[in-house]
């Protein structure tokens, strides 16, 4: 049988356990959502007006994004929320990925499709121009002219005073 | 002729891609058929006058069509644009001599958040309706890049004037009174 814990021993433990969970708490929330931050936003939208990643940009209406981002932030946002509110506040056009709709598609259709098709093309052509080089190799080359006797002596004395 | 099907499919996919990338660069081009037919005298329809933009500070939307038979002042502007600034008074005064002979501003932001519009329209004391162009497309088709830009529509909704940068008193004082003394 286990013995109690003397009173002062067990509140001891208990104040000790909340204080613990009290500082873990904001640490384990904070593992689970990320907490956004500035510079990780402005890489991934546009300054509206300026048509440049946020980042880089540097007129009034990037500062006036910003002082809008750090607002979001301090309300302790999510980086997700941030760039919904954004897309509210800007439209579609602050995202730096555009959305996969109407002409837009081409961004993230044309690219793979190029890669696909270029493979193809290699898969196709390649093995076409190995069973060329290997039928090319195959065939004997066609024997030159015989060489004159003065023609012969010639490359024999070039091949002794070189070689 | 099966030689001729690779390196035409090469070519196809090549003209293709040139098309696409023509036609991209093309819809980024800016419109400036309104700017041509004002300045020839002409006055073009309104476009897009029936879409309807979320009023600033406030519950529901307002379109142009709402505003048929008024001659309005459409102004674009964004609070972190100086220009703005500086025209807001002059928009203001116009609007209290205006709203009595059936006229209005309407302001229009563009590039700009609600929360900083808001602050504007209270520190520059606008009384004069503002609406929210947040996707840009209302001010594109009136083939507007920056702010601020101010376009004059007569009572029969035809652009008669436009000031694609900011504007003075003189400006309305020189365009505002033919059009006030129109009948719709």
């Amino acid at each position: 049988m286990r013995r109690p814990l003397p009173f002062p021993t067990a509140a001891l433990a208990t104040v000790a356990a909340v204080i613990a969970a009290a500082l873990l708490a904001p640490a384990l929330a904070g593992a689970a959502t990320p907490r956004a931050s500035l510079t990780d936003i402005e890489n991934d939208v546009i300054c509206v007006s300026c048509h440049e990643p946020l980042a880089l940009a540097q007129s009034p209406q990037a500062e006036s994004e910003r002082a809008f981002i750090r607002m979001l932030i301090a309300q302790g946002q999510t980086k997700a929320q941030i760039e919904q509110a954004l897309v509210a506040q800007y439209g579609l056009a602050v995202l730096g990925r555009p959305p996969a709709h109407g002409f837009n598609l081409t961004v993230y259709i044309l690219p793979p499709a190029l890669v696909i098709a270029g493979l193809a093309l290699l898969a196709f052509t390649l093995p076409k121009w190995r069973r060329r080089a290997r039928a090319a190799a195959a065939t004997p080359l066609p024997a030159g002219p015989r060489l004159d006797a003065a023609d012969a002596r010639r490359l024999d004395d070039d091949l002794r005073r070189h070689g | 002729m099966r030689r001729f099907v690779l390196p035409g499919l090469v070519v196809c996919a090549a003209a293709a891609l040139l098309a696409l990338l023509v036609f991209g660069v093309a819809r980024q081009s800016t419109d400036t058929s309104i700017d041509v037919a004002v300045a020839k005298g002409r006055r073009p329809a309104t476009p897009d006058a029936s879409m309807a933009l979320p009023i600033l500070g406030a519950a529901g939307k307002e379109s142009l069509t709402d505003l048929r038979g008024k001659v309005v002042v459409l102004n674009v502007f964004a609070s972190w644009c100086d220009p703005c600034k500086a025209e807001a008074p002059v928009l203001e005064q116009a609007q209290r001599q205006i709203q009595r002979r059936n006229a209005t501003i309407l302001g229009v932001t563009y590039l700009d958040n609600s929360s900083d519009s808001e602050q504007f329209v209270r520190q520059q004391h606008i009384t004069y309706p503002v609406v929210r162009d947040v996707s840009g497309n209302f001010v594109r088709a009136f083939g507007t890049t920056g702010v601020p830009e101010t376009f004059v529509i007569d009572r029969r909704g035809r652009i008669a004037a436009l000031r694609r940068y900011q504007l003075n008193s003189q400006w309305l004082q020189q365009t505002l009174p033919k059009l006030l003394a129109e009948r719709s």
